[in-house]
């Protein structure tokens, strides 16, 4: 979608979240000097061209006891690529799952597939489910777990003027 | 940081479904939750405070606005790590960054409103760091099941 002044004033005024009201949308259309009615209309227009995913909340992994939150790397025959993709994202258990290019020689991985646990063992469990999906198209795989959240904001717009 | 009642568990569950976009969009799940608006209110404000939630409201889609996302990742060494992290997260472009088990041990995506910024702004942080950003640029999405039951 094309995003004009007017859209833009809006993802500023709630990329850092929704107002914690009953009407969130009437203090921000205030603040906007907008109509609530064109606030939401044009909100429910993002969500239609998908430049709103979802409202919804972001949890901490960490704080709900998901202390094992382990980015696991495939590299996977490409001509299977499609086929397995998408079995391994069907999977209950991962969150995430995306094909990415490799970065030979340092990368040799194209498919990502996010899995949290509450330990290791039940990542590492996890894990094996796709080793087992994957069979003989595998090549190569390793799992990365994230030790530490360096930031976590979202998408920000650059200030402009 | 109080633990966490059956109540706040089910609320986060359902917070992370997709809100309706309605004048008074928290009145039926309070009403769901047997709970008054203002309790609902004031519930999700403690989860944001205690840091449970880390953000409530709009997921943009950068992509669908004409921009792109990018994950990222550098092998960045243990002796410079906090140095090369202060200049990486200074840049607005950088939505999130984990530090993970690996050679490669810095991950970060960028959220850019243009596709041309994710090449701008990593070759940027190369340039700020010395170090090498990969760029693995998503091809193929499978599925984003995105929730974590609490």
């Amino acid at each position: 979608m094309t995003m004009d002044a007017t859209d833009r004033r809006i993802v500023e005024a709630l990329q850092g979240g929704l107002p914690l009201v009953a009407e969130p949308y009437a203090r921000v259309a205030a603040e906007l000097a907008l109509p609530e009615g064109e606030l939401i209309d044009r909100l429910q227009a993002m969500k239609d061209s998908g430049a709103i995913r979802r409202i919804a909340a972001a949890p901490n992994h960490y704080k709900l006891g998901m202390t094992a939150n382990g980015m696991t790397v495939w590299d996977v025959a490409d001509d299977r690529l499609a086929e397995l993709g998408a079995k391994i994202g069907a999977l209950p258990f991962v969150t995430h799952c995306y094909e990415r290019p490799r970065a030979l020689p340092d990368w040799p991985y194209n498919l990502f597939a996010m899995v949290h646990g509450s330990s290791r063992e039940e990542v590492a469990e996890k894990r094996a489910v796709i080793t087992d999906i994957l069979g003989d198209a595998l090549n190569g795989c390793d799992i990365l777990y994230s030790t530490r959240i360096l930031k976590k904001t979202g998408l920000r717009l650059r200030k402009r003027g | 940081m109080s633990p966490l009642t059956r109540t706040d568990r089910t609320l986060i569950n359902r917070l992370q479904d997709d809100l309706p976009l309605a004048r008074r969009p928290f009145a039926g799940l309070a009403k769901e939750l047997g709970l008054s608006e203002d309790d609902l209110l004031t519930r999700i404000a403690r989860l944001k405070s205690d840091g449970i939630l880390t953000r409530f409201g709009p997921f943009f889609d950068a992509a669908a606005m004409g921009g792109d996302f990018c994950l990222c990742a550098m092998a960045v060494p243990e002796d410079a790590f906090d140095a090369v992290l202060t200049k990486v997260n200074a840049h607005p472009e950088v939505a999130h960054n984990y530090e993970r088990t690996h050679r490669l041990n810095m991950w970060f995506v960028l959220a850019c409103e243009t596709p041309e910024g994710i090449t701008q702004t990593a070759d940027a942080i190369e340039a700020e760091t010395g170090i090498t950003v990969f760029r693995f640029p998503k091809l193929q999405e499978f599925f984003i099941g995105f929730r974590v039951a609490a």
